[in-house]
């Protein structure tokens, strides 16, 4: 799922600044399962919001939607709201649906409630961790699982560098050293033959390297689509 | 063997014992005091010299600008690269560059993270990492780049360099054996010689030299003094891999201050001794104190 943080009350404040008529926009989809942007999250800033406007006695009102997914055209039916209605909206889905949102509604600005942090899952309650960083090309078959490309904070291939400390990344005593798990899994499967291979540079092609990047289903598209 | 590129690979192949000395370039453009400090205590007592890389990732005056001007001295540079702060194209260039200016040893290593040193928000690159960019100098060396042409064959090089190529390993670390699996691949991607992280523990070292001696490339354990008690425990409380041994610490406790100099020497002095016999050189960090390079290797029975 897609992780996301709620930005700063005061960026929020501050982007809020010029309009008068906002909707907050939660999204159900991954961020409400990861507590940031669902319709709970969404009542909560609209509270704060309207606290926030009183306090500096400015005129603000706020209202409150929440679709399934702000990623998908087909839950904008379910709108209560209509984004034209409104100076601008604060979506807090990921980055995704603000700006899938943005183009569905060109005249209205959608704004970003939220950071989008990461791909990831919950390890424990309360604890989102990253797993994943869509690099386009999975190393998961040979890595015991554990990705180095999200979770080593080099993003290295071969193994881990010098700053493996027991078990530790060398940039925060918190962060597991990727590489670490990595052989621990793999020494535990009884694969370490896996690491002995010199594995070559990746191809940052498929990764952000070559631009956005985009999925084709040619048997789903329509033809003026395609071209 | 083909022709020595470098006075240290010669001394390497010949069997001598070798030592490396190393400098740190100057954050700024005043570079004589770490030029002079170069020519007074390390020409003529160390073999070659390495030239650190952002170490730290602490902005600085580049490794290849201060390995050329030890050239220039007469002094032989060991110009360390990081995988840090340049994609292939760059690394690759500056590889070319190092060639062409006299430069012949190269040491390739991973790299700190930015988050240690002193612009934390600069974006890492790590394009390549110490196992690519030793992969990157071999195809250098028989005359091609990591590129294709639009046939899908390798670019072809008008010139070929030839490197001394060397890489890193923590030989105390926790995990060896994955350290071990590392240095294979190092070894396997090109590296001719090892110069270690800090070894305070001739033991531990011992066991590493016993997991690589099938590898048979020359290895310098690397010797970094330690300047104070403090300095000890700030290594063993942060430096990853690393561990200084009680004694050694009480003796730098005990030591007054106008002594505390000489115990450090004298440790090094012990600590090459000790692993001389496991090893093919030693590689001196002295973090500043360069001036004791000649009392170090005086005290390692060495001169």
């Amino acid at each position: 799922m897609i992780v996301g943080e709620r930005k700063p009350m005061d960026e929020i404040l501050a982007m809020l600044e010029p309009h008068r008529r906002v909707l907050v926009l939660a999204c159900g989809g991954c961020v409400t399962v990861c507590l940031t942007g669902g319709e709970k999250q969404a009542d909560e800033l609209a509270a704060l919001l309207r606290l926030a406007a009183r306090k500096k006695r400015r005129p603000l009102t706020v209202d409150v939607d929440c679709i399934t997914r702000q990623c998908d055209r087909e839950f904008t039916a379910n709108l209560k709201c209509n984004p034209a209605d409104y100076d601008a909206v604060l979506s807090i889905a990921c980055g995704v649906g603000v700006g899938f949102m943005s183009e569905l509604y060109p005249a209205t600005p959608f704004l970003p409630g939220l950071n989008t942090t990461f791909y990831g899952a919950s390890t424990a309650k309360g604890i989102w961790q990253e797993y994943c960083y869509g690099c386009g090309d999975c190393l998961l078959a040979w890595t015991g699982g554990v990705c180095p490309i999200a979770r080593c904070s080099k993003s290295l291939v071969n193994g881990a560098c010098g700053g493996t400390n027991d078990g530790k990344c060398e940039v925060s005593r918190e962060m597991d050293c990727a590489w670490h798990l990595i052989y621990k899994r793999l020494e535990a499967a009884g694969r370490l033959e896996e690491l002995r291979k010199v594995r070559p540079p990746r191809d940052w092609r498929l990764d952000r390297g070559g631009g956005a990047r985009r999925l084709t289903h040619e048997e789903l598209t329509d033809e003026e689509v395609r071209k | 063997m083909t022709q020595p590129v470098s006075k240290l690979q010669a001394a390497l192949a010949a069997g001598k014992f070798v030592v490396t000395g190393e400098i740190g370039p100057p954050k700024g453009t005043n570079i004589e005091p770490c030029l002079h400090e170069a020519e007074k205590y390390l020409k003529d007592t160390v073999l070659a010299v390495n030239v650190t890389d952002l170490q730290t990732a602490v902005m600085r005056v580049g490794s290849l600008a201060i390995s050329r001007l030890l050239l220039e001295r007469g002094i032989e540079p060991i110009f360390q690269m990081v995988c840090r702060d340049r994609n292939r194209l760059a690394l690759q260039s500056d590889l070319l560059s190092a060639y062409v200016l006299g430069v012949r040893n190269v040491l390739a290593l991973t790299g700190d993270h930015v988050a240690l040193g002193d612009h934390r928000q600069a974006k890492c690159v790590f394009d390549l990492d110490s196992v690519g960019l030793l992969a990157a100098m071999t195809n250098l060396e028989s005359g091609h780049d990591m590129g294709v042409d639009a046939k899908g064959n390798p670019n072809v090089l008008d010139g070929a360099p030839s490197f001394f190529k060397g890489c890193c390993v923590t030989p105390c670390a926790e995990d060896l054996d994955m350290q071990v699996i590392k240095l294979e691949k190092k070894v396997a991607a090109g590296a001719q010689f090892v110069q270690t992280q800090a070894v305070y523990d001739p033991a531990a070292f011992e066991k590493f030299a016993n997991k690589i001696a099938h590898l048979r490339v020359p290895v310098l354990v690397g010797i970094v003094m330690l300047k104070s008690a403090g300095m000890a425990k700030y290594m063993n409380s942060s430096v990853p891999g690393v561990t200084v041994p009680d004694p050694l610490i009480q003796r730098l406790t005990d030591a007054s201050k106008d002594d505390r100099e000489k115990v450090s020497v004298d440790i090094c002095g012990e600590l090459i001794r000790s692993m001389k016999g496991l090893c093919q050189g030693a590689h001196l960090m002295t973090l500043g104190w360069d001036h004791c390079v000649p009392a170090i290797i005086h005290a390692a029975g060495l001169a």
